[in-house]
Formats: C-alpha cells, sequence, structure tokens
C-alpha cells in the first residue's frame, strides 16, 4: 500500500474548461474551469440547485455536458465536430467514457450496491467484469480493501444486512478497488441518520492521509473544511468562489459566500 | 323434472383420444412458450430500443395483441395468412404460429417490466466501475430483474396454456377439441365438460406447484 502522498507533479490530472450543461431550457451549470491535480481534495459546496451534483456526474459522464470539455490526464474526452457556424457539437463513444469510469471512480449518496450479490462480491464485481482480474485475486484484493474500510468481518454479508453507515463504506471499497486516479463522492452521507455519518466520514478523511485524489460534493461543511485542500462554491451554475480550505471557509472574499460560509454553525460569527 | 343420470364410464372409455388430446394441448403450449420467450426477447428489445423507429415496432406490435382477441388471431393465422403470404398452413402450424406470436407480445411485457423495475441507481452503480451497457444488463440488471419476473412469466404461461383451446376451432386434436369429439361420441357433454376441467385444473395445479418451489429456490439466495 502507497502510504506517501503522490507529489504533486503539476500538471492536473482532471480538468474541465468551459463545461455547460443543460436539462431542457434549465441551464444546471454555464461555464465551470476545473483544475484537479493529483493529490488535491476538492469540496465543491453550495445551495441546493447550484449544479454542484451535477458538475460531478459530468467529470465521470454519469450526465453528458452539453458543452465544453472534459480532460483527463491531458487527454480530451469526446469528439468534437464543429459546424459551419463556428458552433461545436462533441459526441461522447460509449468505450470512451467506460474507459475514464475505470480511472475517475464514483461513490453515491445512495450506495447503489448491488443488493443480489454479497459485500465482497460487489467489491470484487469490477475487479473481474471490468479489469478482468481473476476471481481469486480480485476476491483476496476486495477483502482488503474491505478491511481498509473496517468490514473485513462482513465479507459474506449481503447489503441488505448492513446499516447504511456500513453499506456506503462497502460501496467506498468497491470504488477503491477498482484503483482510481480521482475519487468522486456525490453527497456520501446525505441519506445517513446522523450517528452513522461519522463513521463514513473518518473512512474517507483515512484516505486523505494516503494522498489520494478526490472531489466531495456536501452539506456538511465543518467536514469539507477538515477535510479539502481547496474549495468550490458554486452557486446558480458558476464558480462563485474558489481557493485553498483556509482562504473560503476563514476569510470568504464576496458577500454570498460569506452568508452561505455563516449558515453553519461552525462558521458563524 | 327427471334426475340426470351422471355416467363418468361411458367417457373414460374413450380415455386414448383424451390422453391423445393432453399431448397435443401440451405439446402446442411448450412449443409456443419456448418460441413466445424467443420473441418475447427480440420484442422487448424494440420496447426498450434507443432508436424511436424501433421502439414505435415494438409498441405496435405489443399493443395490436394486447388489444384483439386470441381466436381472431388463429383464424387470421389459418384463413388469412395462406392467402397473403401463399403458403400452406396444417391447423398445427397455424396454432402454434398464433399462439407463439401472441405470447411474445405478452413476454416482452414481463421482461421489459421486470428490467425496467430496476432503479436508476443499479445502473449507476454498475456504469460507474466502468461496465459497458451490456455487461451491466448481463451481470447486474437482469439477475434482479429475473427474480421479479418468475411469477408474472408463470401467469402468462398459465394463460398460454389456456389459451390453447382455441386451437380446436382449428380442428387441432389438442384436449378442448378430442373431448368435443368424445361428447358426440357418447352423447355425453356433461360428463366430458366436467372430466376436461378436472384434467386442465390437474395438469396448471401441478405446474404451478412446479413454479411456486422454483420461485421459493431463487427467493431464497
Amino acid at each position: 500500500m502507497n502510504d506517501t502522498p503522490t507529489p504533486d507533479t503539476g500538471a492536473p490530472i482532471l480538468r474541465s474548461v468551459g463545461l455547460r450543461k443543460s436539462f431542457g431550457s434549465l441551464d444546471v451549470l454555464k461555464g465551470i474551469d476545473l483544475d484537479v491535480k493529483r493529490g488535491d481534495r476538492i469540496a465543491i459546496i453550495g445551495g441546493s440547485g447550484s449544479g454542484k451534483s451535477t458538475l460531478l456526474r459530468c467529470l465521470n459522464f454519469m450526465e453528458r455536458p452539453t458543452g465544453g470539455q472534459v480532460i483527463l490526464d491531458g487527454e480530451r474526452i469526446g469528439d468534437a465536430r464543429v459546424a459551419k457556424d463556428g458552433s461545436e457539437t462533441i459526441t461522447y463513444r460509449e468505450r470512451d467514457l467506460m474507459a475514464v469510469r475505470k480511472r475517475v471512480g464514483m461513490v453515491f449518496q445512495q450506495f447503489n450496491l448491488f443488493p443480489h450479490m454479497s459485500t465482497v462480491e460487489n467489491v470484487m464485481e469490477g475487479l473481474v467484469t471490468v479489469l478482468r482480474r481473476p476471481k481469486a485475486e480480485a476476491r483476496e484484493r476486495a477483502a482488503q480493501e474491505l478491511a481498509r474500510v473496517g468490514l473485513g468481518d462482513k465479507l459474506d454479508v449481503y447489503p441488505g444486512r448492513l446499516s447504511g453507515g456500513q453499506q456506503q463504506r462497502v460501496a467506498i471499497a468497491r470504488a477503491l478497488a477498482m484503483d482510481p486516479e480521482v475519487l468522486l463522492f456525490d453527497e456520501p452521507t446525505s441519506s445517513l441518520d446522523p450517528e452513522l455519518v461519522g463513521e463514513v466520514l473518518r473512512t474517507i478523511l483515512s484516505l486523505a492521509e494516503d494522498g489520494r485524489t478526490m472531489l466531495l460534493v456536501t452539506h456538511e461543511l465543518g467536514f469539507a473544511y477538515r477535510f479539502a485542500t481547496h474549495v468550490i462554491y458554486l452557486s446558480d451554475g458558476v464558480v462563485h468562489e474558489t481557493g485553498t480550505a483556509e482562504e473560503v471557509f476563514r476569510n470568504p472574499q464576496r458577500d454570498k459566500t460569506r452568508a452561505f460560509i455563516a449558515r453553519s454553525s461552525e462558521f458563524s460569527l | 323434472m327427471q334426475q340426470y343420470e351422471w355416467d363418468f364410464g361411458a367417457v373414460l372409455a374413450y380415455w386414448p383420444m383424451l390422453l391423445q388430446g393432453l399431448w397435443g394441448t401440451v405439446a402446442i403450449s411448450v412449443l409456443a412458450i419456448i418460441l413466445g420467450i424467443l420473441g418475447g426477447g427480440l420484442v422487448a428489445t424494440l420496447r426498450m430500443s434507443r432508436h424511436t423507429p424501433l421502439r414505435v415496432i415494438g409498441t405496435i406490435y405489443v399493443e395490436f395483441y394486447r388489444n384483439t382477441p386470441g381466436i381472431v388471431h388463429f383464424f387470421w393465422v389459418y384463413y388469412a395468412l395462406p392467402v397473403v403470404a401463399n403458403v400452406n398452413l396444417g391447423p398445427l402450424e397455424a396454432a402454434i404460429i398464433a399462439l407463439a406470436t401472441q405470447s411474445s407480445a405478452f413476454y416482452a411485457e414481463v421482461l421489459r417490466g421486470g428490467i425496467q423495475s430496476i432503479g436508476k441507481g443499479q445502473w449507476e452503480g454498475a456504469t460507474a466501475l466502468g461496465m459497458s451497457h451490456t455487461e451491466a444488463l448481463r451481470r447486474i440488471i437482469v439477475p434482479q430483474a429475473a427474480r421479479r419476473m418468475v411469477a408474472p412469466f408463470v401467469e402468462r404461461s398459465f394463460e398460454i396454456i389456456k389459451t390453447s383451446s382455441l386451437a380446436s376451432t382449428l380442428a387441432y386434436g389438442e384436449l378442448l377439441y378430442q373431448g368435443m369429439q368424445v361428447a358426440s361420441i357418447t352423447y355425453r357433454p356433461l360428463e366430458t365438460y366436467t372430466l376436461l376441467a378436472l384434467i386442465y385444473f390437474l395438469l396448471l395445479y401441478l405446474l404451478s406447484s412446479l413454479a411456486k418451489l422454483a420461485e421459493d429456490r431463487l427467493q431464497e439466495v
């Protein structure tokens, strides 16, 4: 296991340039520029409807962006076609999106574990079906990942028998088993009972110690502050303010950011 | 009023004819179910296609069979299809075509209903790992959907077995047709149809017990 954080090589592993997403006539993302370097931990915060989950979901193409670019490790995703009037449309090939998703993992608000598979089978699934690893090797790897999230004694239990917090830790182990270069968390504690939030947050923080590159959408501002190297405050589909966690939480520059941050008891004066 | 004297013995004397009919019923039902599952898979694929024209074709197919009576299909295949397609169809072929095309529509709906009952989150959980659409379907969606499809699948298969009695109208020798023959030979329609009901009942009851057993097996996992 890699105990030393990966050094920041400077070049971003994941970028978005002018990223836009509309649902019908509703413009949810209005041109988002984002740079994620290796080892970065970015918290995306903002009110509901600000587009923060949509932004995250566009980065691994759970949603297809309607404009702009996503660039993974220097490589632009999708095939751009420029029309006569200069407008650009991008088409995405399923094969390319699959390749992105192998490298950019995701943990969902609703866990999305596979209920017909045991815990260890859930974690093995990507290794066996996507990465074509032999079953025995995959099982060993899955057991390691489950032990890492504190569920080494639950290998053969079905998700239905686990608490929400345990299910989310299995989902984290499932994503980790693929050894993604970037890991996305979409409100990972929002559907949990309050007493189960802590175990999931501790698991996520432990990944930070390994130097893993992560993006997190969350309502838990206190946690975002402890977790993040950088913070993005989204409002109405644009990046309203961005900076280090210290800058955005302790010294926000804009009124709207200040008002949003102050809603959390941890940061109100 | 004169007391009716029941005499099952007269009818039972013709048991080889009834047995032959039972065989006829089982044969066309089994064939229709197998062809119906294959056809149903195809129609369900059309129904869930990303391409609108294919989806429309699938929908028209299903709606046609859902909104027209089974006996019309039997007559049409037997009398009209030979004229339209210039082919010669015996009662057996016509009955199987009618029954299989109809069951394709119904099985398609069972398959579609099962697959669409699996939430979007399962698709996302699978594709987020890097699975293709087909891999997600095979590994994640279908295994879960299959459990939910057992009960409606069995229900539909029973409908098909009962609908197979319409083949009697084409003079195909299944259970009902053979019963009609026995009734007219013996002049004992009350006994004959009572016996037919009992045979159908036992056949379906036996099958539903087997289906229940299979279903319990599947749910245990």
